[in-house]
């Protein structure tokens, strides 16, 4: 095998391990969103302690891409590749722990019934995993326009946000008792709608892999 | 290795120097011009035995032999193979610079001698080019096929390691990257031991690096270890650029 053929599969292992990696951090959300809505506490339990493989998941493909970084010494779209794996794995990292925050609040929940119907926030989870699944699959095949729909989408998920935060607010002014449900839903939103911003830079940096030009939107 | 040195009349070139070279494995050598890589890397094959006021002290074994004890010279270099900065086919045919080793190792069966030419210029990855080009001169090809022809005579005799002492500096960046794939697949089948100016080029294809200063050995481990965290200062200092 030539050097440069091993090369490239060194790039295709990196490619390999981020959708892994980004998996997880979907199963990951989905899982806590699913708990808050059936009130299912084994399922939140569940999300936390993959938290732990998605960080594994970062250190190693950090260090492959320091590897290359000092043994290929790659140029042009190589080195594009490599920079934005690198900065990629942080975006999906920082998915992970939002998504285990989100399990930690759905576990403080007592098994009073909720003060609302749940509806955007289960659209926000839904457009989360949609966000997320479709930014690094942006990257994996370098679909630019795919990047672009899915920094459009962070338009309608800032939307929910703002819905889900006045609904909250006219909850807690009808009833103060409803404040400590509504604060703990505020951040679920605010988690989720983090999340969204997270799979908009992923986005970002496949337009900068694909482009060569970093833009923030 | 153990406890080479090594001595230019009263010059010591070579001081205390313990090594253990891997098998199979890709070894480079950088350091400044004068720094004793190149002097060490002749110690292997007993090259410095034909200059004149050389003295050698300490162990250097192959396997269990020590090189230096009641060893035959012609079948230790015939085991320890070299490569050098300028390609240097003899003025003859390609067949006949890959057939001139094993010649003089008694090999004059037509037969047998095709077949050692056909395998070392597939091991080095020049049949498909030269198949058609046998008979002829060897200073007919371009820089970058003379060097990769005398990486293929080198095969011819089979050895269990190769030499390299500057390989690819005579030679433009396509030719030195088939050198280096060539080094990547052979080391398969060979122990590479490659002197380098290049850092770049310790760093993409070597396994290990030892870093020579002065004559001594100022560090040797790991390839991407040492060049992303040098555990020596004056190691740090040279392959960031600080001096050398």
């Amino acid at each position: 095998m030539s050097n440069r053929l091993a090369f490239e599969e060194e790039l295709a292992e990196l490619k390999v391990e981020l959708v892994r990696m980004c998996r997880i951090t979907e199963e990951m959300i989905d899982d806590s969103i699913n708990a808050l809505l059936k009130k299912d506490k084994g399922l939140a339990e569940s999300v936390p302690p993959r938290d732990r493989k998605v960080d594994e998941f970062e250190l190693d493909i950090e260090r492959k891409c320091m590897r290359i970084l000092l043994r290929r010494q790659p140029v042009a779209d190589d080195f594009r590749e490599v920079s934005t794996a690198l900065k990629v794995i942080t975006d999906i990292e920082r998915i992970g722990d939002q998504a285990s925050d989100i399990a930690e609040i759905v576990l403080s929940f007592g098994e009073e019934p909720y003060i609302k119907e749940l509806v955007h926030l289960k659209k926000m989870g839904e457009l989360s995993v949609k966000m997320v699944r479709s930014s690094v699959d942006s990257f994996i095949r370098g679909d630019e326009k795919l990047a672009d729909e899915i920094i459009s989408a962070d338009d309608e998920m800032d939307a929910l946000f703002v819905t889900v935060k006045d609904e909250l607010i006219e909850l807690i002014k009808k009833e103060a008792s409803n404040a400590d449900q509504a604060i703990a839903f505020m951040m679920i939103a605010k988690y989720l709608e983090r999340i969204g911003d997270h799979a908009v830079n992923v986005c970002e940096w496949t337009k900068y892999f694909e482009t060569g030009v970093h833009v923030k939107y | 290795m153990e406890k080479a040195n090594l001595w230019y009349g009263d010059f010591h070139a070579l001081k205390n120097i313990d090594m253990e070279i891997p098998e199979n494995k890709i070894t480079a050598f950088i350091g400044p011009s004068g720094c004793g890589k190149s002097t060490f890397l002749k110690c292997f094959n007993r090259m410095n035995d034909l200059v004149e006021g050389c003295r050698i002290e300490g162990r250097f074994y192959l396997g269990d032999v020590d090189i230096y004890g009641k060893t035959d010279v012609n079948e230790l270099r015939r085991n320890v193979g070299m490569v050098f900065q300028k390609p240097n086919p003899f003025p003859m045919s390609v067949y006949d610079n890959i057939a001139y080793g094993p010649r003089t190792f008694g090999v004059h069966k037509r037969a047998l001698l095709d077949e050692i030419v056909e395998r070392s210029l597939r091991q080095a990855a020049m049949w498909d080019e030269l198949k058609d080009r046998l008979t002829k001169s060897a200073l007919g090809l371009s820089g970058g096929q003379q060097q990769r022809l005398c990486i293929a005579r080198a095969l011819a005799a089979q050895p269990k390691i190769l030499l390299m002492d500057e390989p690819t500096s005579a030679l433009d960046p396509i030719s030195t990257g088939k050198i280096e794939d060539l080094c990547y697949e052979l080391k398969n089948e060979v122990t590479i031991v490659i002197v380098t100016h290049n850092m770049q080029q310790a760093t993409r294809i070597s396994d290990k690096t030892g870093f020579f200063l002065l004559g001594e050995l100022v560090e040797y481990g790991d390839t991407v270890e040492m060049f992303s965290d040098p555990k020596k200062e004056k190691t740090k200092n040279y392959i960031t650029g600080r001096f050398g």
